[in-house]
């Protein structure tokens, strides 16, 4: 039994899809006036300063974090640079209720829900403080308090996870969806494949959005596959699917709120390709200069996302130079404050190494910290960070 | 009480845990209307509808990666891989998903919820992809737990336990008994422990172990081994992860001798697991080394699979060389 009902030829006929050249949908053009066809954004004044406020936050915070990284304060760091729009134009066409299962670049999705600088800086430092207790690598960010599911390392995995996710949402009936972001890179995994063909089958009310930035670690898109991106896939699993201008703010936050429409009123999972330009080094251990040019990367900053926001802004006179002097200072000055304090914040204590693997600790496992925490209790000078508490029981 | 084979055993597990939680789904590869290749979801799709009881399209890394998603947002998925052998693919998914939701969040999310149920083992001409007995690569991973029954009462009682627990648990079924191991199986609902071993039979001369379509092999060479005069203690380990090492040590303290077999190869099978964790919690009790009797470090062939298989003939030898050592 077949689903769809085919036309009969009788002489071999090949076709390699090239007919399906998808648009990209643009509102904002580079010097922030909207391109003369274009329809006004619904998008209100408190609402844009939010979104905008929360970008140069994220800016400003991955510009202070890699030099902390830099200077060896900070292990590792990855940024969001140029990808601000995408993410948090996206992010902000949701509702807060709607779960954000991210791959580890979409910061300002986190930052637009409410995450605060204190909320990244204990994570960064895996303090005490820090939510997933010190155990995973800077930048694996998560809150449950803000529908934002832990980041973990291995691409795509998170993908199927989301039509998952959104299967259960939808059972449970209350109208909220799932949106998940991942790489133009991480969109050839299998995981990938997995994720639309279910999520598409089942109906689920998914929105699966790819950051085509160009580029995985030093693999250029055109490297990573022969098609027009990632966007035609989705005709394979018949599946809606849109580009957009990953810069233009308005043009990410109006195909997002028109993709969660589909999702939640229609169960129709989505595909939003956003075009974008990865600014920075893939993660504070890359150096692009081995494989792209800095005249490429100077093109694409005339493009950059937050510039073409101000423009915007500006030219609605809901923002001014001086609000932007304001913004900077103030957001320079919180980093640096909060990165202090959050550094010389403890480590968390001990037991974590054990606990959270199983709801309980098994037998076993308890053993094994006894045995530690006596073997630290031998050479507390070899473990700064644990003598401490290792002193208490057997 | 009911009479029932493996199978409806399983069955009547499922049943019984999606009537008394809607919560509870169940999917896979031919799960839906046709009740899977085995007809362990029998029924379930017409009795509570085609939202609960599904197919997936044929994608294991899919499956897995859709139950956590699942089980992370509150659901609790059983999932479906057709057989342990094709479990591979959503390797991933299960070692650096499913196994680490909990420890790396610091527990804001976990997937505790998820319970993933495949057919294992060999002994029906299933060559080398339906055959396998995956566990130990599994066990090697902390977050997951591992089951494995014995007979139909066992089956049901385990894996309701398994649905009920916090943890994301594997439970693989001897697929060779689910139709040739009959028993009595209580109709309500009734859950056995996970984590602990069982004692089948005391015994003072010799403690033999395994888990699974094993014990049968077990007690027909222990059957062998007391017409001899040699009294067995059986241990069925249900369990393999986290495993119930003290059961076993303490009966070894009593015996003083193990043998251990498994259908998996002996290289990196879990015996070598037990066998080193006996071996230096019962030293001064031990009076022969630990035997492994276990399938050959082969792939799982067709035609030679009886002489491949660690059968009761394989482990009465074991047996009485330990014995005579």
């Amino acid at each position: 039994m077949t689903t769809t009902k085919s036309k009969v030829v009788h002489a071999p006929k090949f076709t390699d899809g090239a007919e399906f050249r998808i648009p990209t949908f643009k509102l904002l053009k580079e010097d922030g006036s909207l391109y003369k066809s274009a329809k006004a954004p619904d998008l209100d004044k408190e609402k844009a300063l939010r979104i905008y406020r929360t970008m140069v936050t994220t800016r400003i915070l991955d510009e202070r974090m890699l030099a902390a990284q830099r200077q060896g304060r900070l292990s590792f760091y990855m940024q969001c640079t140029g990808e601000e729009a995408a993410v948090i134009g996206s992010a902000a066409a949701l509702d807060d209720n709607d779960m954000i299962m991210a791959q580890y670049r979409e910061q300002g999705a986190l930052a637009y829900r409410g995450f605060t600088i204190d909320e990244f800086m204990n994570q960064l430092f895996g303090n005490e403080l820090d939510y997933g207790k010190g155990r995973q690598m800077p930048v694996h960010y998560g809150s449950s308090k803000l529908n934002y599911m832990t980041i973990s390392s291995p691409l795509a995995t998170q993908i199927p996870q989301a039509t998952g996710y959104a299967y259960g949402q939808k059972l449970a009936g209350d109208g909220h969806c799932t949106i998940t972001y991942f790489g133009e890179g991480a969109a050839s995994e299998g995981d990938f494949h997995a994720a639309l063909n279910m999520a598409a089958v089942q109906r689920v009310p998914v929105i699966f959005l790819c950051r085509n930035n160009g580029y995985a670690i030093s693999t250029p898109a055109t490297e990573q596959f022969a098609a027009d991106g990632v966007a035609p896939r989705a005709y394979g699993y018949k599946m809606d699917v849109i580009r957009v201008d990953g810069n233009d703010i308005l043009a990410v936050h109006e195909a997002t709120r028109a993709a969660r429409q589909l999702a939640v009123e229609h169960n129709r999972p989505v595909l939003i390709e956003a075009m974008t330009y990865r600014l920075a080094a893939h993660s504070s251990s890359d150096d692009p200069s081995g494989y792209r040019s800095k005249d490429e990367e100077a093109a694409w900053r005339q493009k950059d996302p937050i510039l073409r926001m101000r423009l915007w802004l500006e030219s609605k006179k809901w923002w001014s130079e001086d609000d932007e002097k304001k913004l900077q200072e103030s957001m320079r000055r919180e980093v640096l404050e909060t990165m202090k304090r959050a550094q010389k914040r403890p480590p968390p204590p001990l037991e974590t190494l054990v606990t959270d693997v199983y709801d309980e600790v098994p037998p076993a496992l308890a053993e094994q910290f006894q045995k530690l925490k006596a073997h630290i209790r031998k050479y507390p000078e070899a473990y700064p960070k644990s003598a401490e508490h290792a002193k208490g029981g057997a | 009480m009911t009479q029932m084979n493996m199978l409806q055993a399983i069955n009547s597990a499922l049943d019984t845990a999606m009537a008394a939680d809607d919560r509870v789904l169940c999917f896979g590869e031919d799960v839906g209307v046709f009740g899977g290749v085995f007809r362990a979801t029998s029924n379930l799709q017409q009795k509570y509808g085609k939202a609960r009881c599904f197919n997936t399209p044929l994608v294991e890394q899919g499956i897995i990666g859709f139950a956590n998603g699942l089980a992370a947002q509150g659901s609790v998925p059983v999932a479906e891989i057709q057989f342990a052998d094709y479990i591979f693919p959503a390797f991933d998914q299960i070692v650096n998903e499913s196994a680490k939701f909990r420890y790396r969040s610091g527990n804001l999310f976990n997937v505790g919820g998820l319970t993933i149920r495949a057919p294992y083992g060999g002994g029906i001409a299933g060559g080398l992809y339906h055959s396998q007995s995956p566990e130990a690569y599994f066990a090697h991973t902390p977050g997951l737990k591992i089951v494995v029954p014995r007979n139909p009462h066992q089956a049901k009682g385990l894996l309701l336990g398994a649905i009920d627990d916090p943890n994301p648990t594997l439970f693989f079924e001897p697929k060779r008994l689910y139709r040739a191991s009959v028993g009595e199986v209580p109709d309500e609902d009734y859950r056995l422990p996970l984590g602990e071993a069982e004692i089948t039979k005391e015994g003072t001369d010799i403690t033999v172990l395994g888990w699974g379509a094993q014990m049968e092999v077990i007690d027909q060479a222990v059957e062998m081994a007391e017409k001899d005069g040699i009294s067995c203690e059986v241990i069925d380990l249900r369990t393999i992860l986290p495993w119930d090492f003290e059961t076993v040590a303490n009966s070894v303290f009593k015996t003083g001798r193990l043998v251990i077999t498994h259908e998996a190869p002996l290289t990196g099978g879990f015996a070598g697991e037990i066998a080193a964790t006996i071996q230096e919690r019962c030293f001064l009790y031990l009076e022969s080394p630990i035997a492994r009797v276990t399938g050959m470090d082969t792939p799982f062939p067709l035609v030679l699979e009886k002489e491949h298989l660690p059968n009761h003939l394989k482990v009465y030898e074991a047996i009485r060389s330990s014995v005579e050592f």
